[in-house]
């Protein structure tokens, strides 16, 4: 049975990742609170992405996190940590409360989630521009086993400055790994300031377009517009295939979205409280 | 005083097997007992002889090209799918290019990656500095869970690449060209990481070597029997985990250590002997033969091991040299020891 089949997103659907989108920015904003401090703003932008990939995607077991043929999620922007925590905790790989103790002495938990520490990550990432190598590397030995499980790796769009991720690319086209399903958190900020200001992706599609890749350009934010992307994806075998997800860093909290300044920051009692609120209303 | 040539450099004879060729075979080999293991090359499959793995399993052999960072995260990735990657490319590229694909994506995760790292010190001599790795000693020993070994010989590095299979988590084995000669007759001398080999006996000195100085140190050893000296010749290939006992064994017996590497001094095989003397609160003469935190002349290897005083004469001399100063009798070392 292809378990692929029946993945066009119904109105209910729908509905149900768009409740746990909410959940998961309102646990980004508690756990940035009790970690002190967390690259909020682009945990915030991949909030969809990381749904809608362990809601409805991803063929993985919370119980049994090491099966050997389950999908693999890459982060390779690996300092999403705070986001992709919550995604595992609330899917049942460990407990929430767990996530109290982040950044603290001895905790599992830290910036950059460990594979060897955190149940449910499968690749240890941090260090940018390293993920979608790990990624073409997996999808090299699924296709040696003949095995049929996927390989999904978000990059973020400043990783994309990293040399490294156009050797992987360069490499993905040639071996034709199109058992990868590539997505970039296109947010269009970094650290410093807009991506094209510091240092430019554009024409961004044309250069993936060029490395060999099929491109989509999607809302990053609209669930119905990823699942149709990622089916388009499990159907390609011709070249592998680039999400480009078009995303708000700090989506969801009004007073951080677009924000360069929020690519890293903290929350006290009261700019959480406003934080919530706005994830609230947030409009769909 | 007559000078002792030792051991000349030449050519390898076309009818034997070169370093890199015999690890090769040995590859070969263990690719048909285990099927988990894959190998990998940035467009060297050639010139580090694991084309002949790729020859034989086409399937399981994946060139890369000239991106050595992708190449190491590639391996990362096929560890973390179950398989064993044979990953090889010159050392230089390993230790310095992908460095962080190697302490991060290998190290930090622990996987199961074990790296033949070609070309290594000044074996290259004619390609220059760009391609010497003289310091990829250094640079891997500080990586936690990474083990490194510099095979004496085509026939070390045979038993190396066996022994590897079998030793859990990341192993970097250096060589060389692939043309230098053989010091050991065959593979049964007890072969066993992190274990130092006694390649002769002795009271006066020790010399501590691996990888290419360990021919020149045993003929330097055999030579200075005429002198009525009696050298002792240890052969570490395992830099990490070192053999403390063996080094400290040395310190105690014989009280003075050259430790010679094709390698910087800092940093190696030479700083490594120094940490576990240090260390152990002993005393002991102590001289590291290597490059003096120099780059390195252009030249065929056989005249820059001379030049650099990593041959059989250069090994005499700093004998010699030692041998020859006065030596501060310790009166407490009776105590220490």
């Amino acid at each position: 049975m292809n378990r692929r089949a029946k993945m066009a997103l119904s109105e209910q659907e729908k509905r149900k990742l768009e409740e746990i989108a909410e959940n998961t920015r309102k646990d980004i904003v508690s756990i940035t609170e009790w970690a002190g401090g967390a690259h909020i703003g682009g945990a915030l932008s991949m909030v969809e992405i990381l749904v809608i990939l362990y809601h409805h995607y991803l063929d993985i077991d919370p119980s049994d996190p090491e099966k050997p043929d389950r999908d693999r999620f890459i982060l390779s922007k690996g300092h999403g940590g705070v986001g992709f925590a919550s995604v595992l905790a609330r899917k049942g790989y460990f407990d929430f409360d767990l996530l109290k103790t982040f950044n603290q002495f001895k905790s599992a938990f830290g910036m950059h989630l460990d594979a060897s520490k955190v149940k449910g990550v499968d690749v240890s990432t941090g260090s940018l521009g390293h993920g979608l190598s790990m990624g073409v590397g997996l999808a090299l030995g699924a296709r040696l086993r003949k095995e049929s499980w996927k390989i999904y790796c978000l990059l973020g769009d400043g990783e994309c400055n990293e040399g490294s991720i156009w050797e992987a690319a360069m490499s993905a086209s040639h071996f034709k790994v199109t058992n990868m399903i590539t997505i970039v958190d296109r947010n269009r900020l970094m650290m410093d300031g807009g991506t094209e200001e510091i240092m430019g992706l554009e024409p961004f599609a044309d250069k993936w377009k060029a490395f060999g890749f099929i491109v989509r350009n999607v809302d990053g934010h609209s669930f119905k517009e990823l699942a149709e992307a990622i089916d388009f994806a499990h159907n390609q075998n011709e070249a592998p295939v680039v999400i480009i997800a078009n995303t708000i860093k700090g989506r969801g909290v009004d007073y951080m979205e677009d924000e360069v300044k929020w690519h890293y920051g903290s929350m006290n009692s009261t700019l959480s409280e406003q934080a919530r609120k706005s994830i609230e209303t947030m409009s769909r | 005083m007559s000078e002792v040539t030792g051991t000349t450099w030449t050519v390898y004879d076309a009818n034997s097997m070169t370093q890199a060729e015999i690890y090769g075979h040995v590859l070969c080999e263990l690719g048909d007992q285990h099927p988990d293991i894959v190998g990998l090359s940035a467009d060297l499959s050639k010139s580090s002889k694991i084309g002949l793995f790729g020859d034989k399993f086409p399937e399981r052999f994946f060139n890369v090209g000239i991106a050595e960072q992708n190449l190491f995260g590639i391996a990362a990735g096929l560890a973390k799918a179950g398989f064993t990657p044979f990953v090889s490319t010159m050392a230089a590229f390993v230790s310095m290019r992908a460095c962080e694909q190697v302490r991060t994506d290998i190290c930090y995760q622990n996987l199961n990656c074990k790296i033949i790292a070609t070309h290594g010190g000044i074996s290259f001599g004619t390609a220059g500095s760009t391609h010497n790795a003289q310091e990829d000693i250094a640079i891997m020993r500080s990586f936690p869970n990474m083990t490194v070994i510099v095979p004496a010989d085509g026939i070390e590095t045979a038993n190396a690449v066996r022994a590897c299979i079998d030793y859990p988590g990341p192993v970097y084995i250096r060589v060389g060209r692939g043309f230098e000669p053989t010091w050991y007759k065959s593979e049964d001398y007890g072969f066993k990481i992190g274990e130092a080999v006694t390649i002769s006996d002795g009271t006066d000195i020790t010399l501590i070597c691996a990888g290419v100085t360990v021919l020149q140190a045993a003929e330097a050893a055999k030579a200075l029997v005429r002198e009525d000296l009696s050298v002792r010749v240890l052969n570490i290939h395992t830099i990490k985990p070192i053999d403390e006992a063996a080094i400290m064994k040395a310190v105690v017996d014989t009280r003075r250590i050259i430790t010679i590497e094709e390698h910087t001094v800092i940093g190696g095989l030479g700083s490594a002997v120094a940490d576990v003397i240090a260390s152990s609160g002993k005393g002991c003469a102590f001289e590291k033969l290597g490059l003096q935190d120099e780059f390195s002349l252009v030249g065929y290897p056989e005249d820059l091991y001379a030049h650099y005083k990593l041959d059989t004469n250069g090994i005499i001399d700093k004998v010699r040299e030692v041998m020859g100063r006065d030596f501060e009798e310790d009166e407490d070392w009776e105590d220490e020891v």
